[in-house]
């Protein structure tokens, strides 16, 4: 009984727990837009370039990427694809798992899907949001994503920058951080706003990956709903003319 | 030009020659083939009356072919194992040929489902369609609303994400609160310690083979109970009563062929607009279909934040939570099924559509509908404090419907609905008691309101004003919009 | 008054809509028809293959998995390549009229170097895969039997260039895959040659 209670509680607490910690940081919207090739072309550069160092894509295939975005298969081997192999293979990071574990302590998550699992906005503000913080291991924390294990690959790009927190007084003495905004410490190669450019680029290539048919799923459904349509045009005339002496 | 009324059938298969017909009567001589067709579908008398609602027990029954069919051409690609599922999944959605297509019709249809059960309940609730001599087609019904539960519940584990093994391991852990031999039953279902591979491949087979006999068996039964006993319809009157002298055909009733295959076909279309829309700009309905969560696959070693369903559990979700205890919750769950099922047998009274019932009936059955409405809302949304004692106040409400269904059979007497108010507050008010808890003492009191309000209303209200409850007299025939106005021989049931 | 029934309006909506209708069922049926083809995944473990035959040694045979298919590598001596021309009169199709090869395999020796054969090792009768006969006289096959293939399922032969032999249940000739000679120790299966301008045409058995 008391077992229950506890659970029915922690059951309860653990969502609040988590909410409290993602409402923490106002997410930025990162106004993706999948039909955008070019920017899903650049997005995919970078990606290889500073994500496939760590982490995969492993449901997704150089030749469908290089469909979906307009790249034949020379250029995808000269662009993306580094480390050789066939242009039919999945995107699969060089570094092995358990080498991973033994630098960062976790394994780097597929990206396949992650737009899906986190959301647009999460990763866009997450590029962003990359802090110095002397007391982490890779010598970065991240607002979005506290206590994070991955390193700023970015930091050449954008350069490096500090967290500047309020503080908060609760009525009882008590009191606790809230971060307000960033202060640049080291100009980066971008300005700010190509940086936003190059984040922006990097979630719709990972918007693109989570949900390929995207691409397309839009202009075939007007169709069959134009087909419905027609369809329904002629089958309702049908039905009011079998139905004229029905009183 | 001619006033005689077209036979299609004639006109399309007899005419067709020699040959087909007389593969007709061959066929006939040694199946009953064309007698079924005619019994069934052409020389089915349906009542003229049937409004949008009837809809939806042929869109269900397409769904349900949707489903059989893409979940056919689905397990043609997916690995029912712990270390395959999840990537099987990602192998449908983006390697096989259209297989996203196939994967977001089977889970859009899934939803859509429950969407049309829901409504097709709703409107047997509404016109009274459970009634006498219905009572079996609404306990087959049930039956198969309870089997799509099931299929649908053993479906959401195959994708082997996040809330498929978190929300497995949350349900199945309710058949630990049976008394006794809790433990054993779920370790039995599980066919290990806790959720894995092997409760995924049982469930997968489960899922494939044995739940969808089930289901086809059991909608064959309620469409032969139905055409056994006829439809009602938005009138709530039998077309059986009145029938032609000369040719023993109801004088209200049309053949289901080609007046209502016609109509239902239209119904269909714009259906099958809808869900293409789903299916083509939202197939994850903004995480209610397919949810976030999922996209990570299973870790026994974290529990996504926040666990919930799906959201055609949601209600009953909410209800099992609103109960702070494991035991009491899954009973209430469980009763709140079950009572769905003796739904004839507590509303006795024998007008059967709402249209005819008494005003303050139309009001309970529309707060009913609103409560699994908000249910379903607050089952999705995070236990809080408030969220739990408004879930809780709601399933009382959600009870009270069918205290209110039986008091409302017949006319009541002031003692009668006095003293009813009088146990129903006592009741509630001692399980309030029993679970009082000093902090939100204040929560507790003010939402005590609620069903505090709904008795009010629905009980002493009725005592002081009997004509609230006092049914309107029911039309001898239905009505349609040519004799609408113009209703003659109406009596009073 | 318009309670009346036009019959040929009547028919005429009949008609689109069972047209229509039929055209939305049929479309609807393609994706369920064509999902039953090879996936990108099939068709990726489907690229070309790679064979080391550096360390063949003269008449051994190198097996390797191609398209799930066995695809065999058989090192001929110059004796085996003489004999060859003695089978012409005993076989179905000696001079591969058929399209089981790629147009430069189509000579005496169904290969593109001489010594080495590339064949697709699949019974073109049924689909069993043949038995590697070499030695002439074998009595598993027959004191006249020249060397070659023996299918065990249902007697088919084939000589040491995959040629059918008549009289046996076997229509065509063994299939010889698309290759080439990507250097003096790989075979790539699945591509023709750099400089081949053929247009490669499916075997009709294979």
């Amino acid at each position: 009984m008391k077992n229950i209670i506890v659970f029915a509680l922690l059951l309860a607490l653990v969502p609040l727990a988590a909410r409290a910690q993602d409402e923490g940081v106002k997410l930025q919207a990162a106004n993706v837009d999948v039909s955008n090739t070019a920017s899903l072309q650049r997005g995919a550069k970078f990606f290889v370039n500073y994500c496939m160092g760590c982490h995969s894509a492993q449901y997704v295939r150089y030749n469908r990427v290089g469909q979906d975005l307009g790249l034949s298969d020379p250029q995808l081997e000269s662009y993306l694809m580094f480390g050789g192999g066939k242009v039919t293979d999945t995107m699969m990071s060089a570094m092995p798992q358990a080498d991973a574990v033994k630098w960062f302590g976790v394994a780097p998550p597929d990206l396949s899907l992650e737009s899906r699992i986190r959301g647009d906005d999460w990763i866009y503000t997450y590029l962003k949001s990359f802090y110095l913080d002397p007391k982490s291991a890779t010598g970065v924390n991240n607002t979005v994503f506290p206590r994070v294990a991955m390193p700023d690959v970015l930091w050449e790009l954008q350069g490096t920058q500090r967290a500047v927190f309020t503080t908060v007084r609760n009525p009882d003495g008590s009191s606790y951080q809230v971060f307000d905004h960033f202060e640049q410490v080291t100009p980066g190669k971008m300005t700010p706003a190509e940086f936003d450019k190059a984040a922006r680029d990097i979630t719709s290539f990972l918007a693109y990956m989570g949900d390929p048919v995207k691409l397309t799923s839009l202009t075939l459904g007007l169709r069959v709903i134009g087909f419905l349509v027609v369809f329904f045009i002629i089958a309702y005339l049908l039905k009011r003319e079998i139905w004229k002496k029905v009183h | 030009m001619s006033n005689e009324e077209p036979k299609l059938k004639r006109d399309y298969l007899d005419v067709t020659g020699g040959w087909l017909h007389g593969l007709r009567e061959w066929i006939d001589a040694r199946f009953p083939m064309s007698s079924t067709w005619k019994k069934h579908v052409a020389e089915y008398y349906a009542p003229k009356n049937f409004n949008f609602w009837y809809f939806f027990g042929s869109i269900a029954l397409l769904i349900l072919v949707n489903q059989i069919l893409t979940g056919i051409f689905l397990a043609m690609n997916y690995q029912p194992s712990a270390a395959g599922a999840f990537a099987s999944v990602e192998y449908i959605m983006r390697d096989v040929n259209w297989g996203w297509l196939l994967r977001y019709m089977h889970s859009v249809g899934a939803s859509l489902f429950f969407v049309v059960v829901y409504l097709h309940m709703f409107r047997g609730v509404m016109y009274g369609s459970f009634k006498k001599p219905r009572e079996l087609i609404w306990i087959l019904g049930v039956l198969i609303y309870v089997a799509l539960m099931a299929e649908a519940f053993m479906g959401y584990l195959l994708p082997w994400g996040q809330m498929s093994y978190w929300g497995a391991n949350v349900i199945l852990s309710l058949f630990g609160a049976i008394p006794g031999i809790g433990n054993t039953i779920e370790t039995w279902i599980k066919g290990d310690f806790g959720v894995s591979g092997i409760t995924l491949n049982r469930f997968f087979a489960l899922h494939v083979v044995a739940v969808p006999l089930v289901i086809l068996g059991l909608v064959l039964f309620h469409l032969i109970a139905l055409h056994e006993v006829g439809s009602n319809n938005p009138d709530g009157v039998e077309i059986k009563k009145h029938k032609d002298p000369a040719t023993g055909i109801p004088l209200d009733g049309i053949p289901f062929h080609p007046y209502y295959t016609m109509k239902d076909i239209c119904g269909v279309i714009v259906f099958i607009a809808i869900f293409s829309a789903i299916i083509f700009f939202a197939p994850g309905m903004h995480g209610l279909f397919l949810e976030p969560s999922n996209f990570e696959p299973a870790n026994p070693l974290k529990t996504p934040p926040d666990i919930h369903p799906l959201w055609y559990f949601g209600p009953y979700y909410a209800i099992l939570r609103s109960i702070p205890n494991k035991d009491l919750g899954a009973l209430a769950l469980l009763v709140a099924i079950v009572i769905l099922f003796f739904l004839p047998w507590l509303d006795r009274n024998p007008v059967k559509s709402i249209r005819y019932r008494g005003p303050l009936y139309r009001w309970v059955l529309v707060l009913f509908a609103v409560t699994f409405l908000v249910l379903g809302y607050i089952g999705m949304q995070l236990a809080t404090l408030f969220w739990a004692e408004i879930g809780q106040r709601l399933s009382e409400l959600y009870f009270l419907f069918f205290v209110a269904a039986w008091v409302y059979s017949r006319s009541r007497s002031r003692v009668f609905l006095v003293s009813t108010f009088v146990v129903v507050m006592l009741i509630i008010s001692l399980l309030d008691w029993m679970s009082w808890v000093p902090s939100i003492a204040h929560l507790k009191m003010w939402s005590w309101l609620i069903p505090f309000g709904y008795c009010v209303i629905f009980l002493l209200w009725p005592a002081a004003m009997p004509r609230l409850m006092q049914p309107k007299p029911v039309p001898e025939r239905v009505r349609t919009k040519a004799r609408h106005g113009t209703q003659a021989g109406v009596t009073a049931e | 008054m318009s309670d009346e029934i036009d019959q040929s309006k009547r028919h005429f909506l009949t008609v689109a809509t069972v047209v229509v209708g039929a055209i939305g069922v049929c479309v609807t049926a393609v994706p369920f028809v064509t999902s039953m083809n090879p996936s990108a995944k099939a068709l990726a473990l489907g690229g070309p293959t790679d064979i080391d035959y550096g360390k063949i040694e003269p008449g051994a045979m190198i097996k390797a998995v191609w398209r799930n298919k066995p695809v065999w590598v058989v090192q001929r001596g110059q004796a085996v390549l003489a004999e060859l021309p003695k089978n012409d009169s005993l076989l179905r199709d000696p001079d591969s009229e058929e399209p089981q090869q790629p147009a430069y395999a189509k000579n005496g020796w169904r290969s593109i170097k001489p010594d080495l054969f590339v064949v697709v090792g699949i019974c073109t009768h049924l689909g069993c895969s043949p038995l590697y006969v070499p030695q002439p006289g074998n009595p598993s096959v027959g004191p006249t039997w020249p060397g070659g293939f023996h299918c065990p399922c249902h007697g088919s032969l084939y000589d040491l260039a995959g040629r059918v032999f008549k009289n046996v249940p076997a229509p065509l000739n063994l299939p010889v895959p698309r290759h080439r000679y990507v250097n003096d120790k790989v075979i790539r299966i699945g591509e023709d040659p750099v400089d081949s301008h053929s247009t490669w045409t499916e075997p009709l058995v294979w």
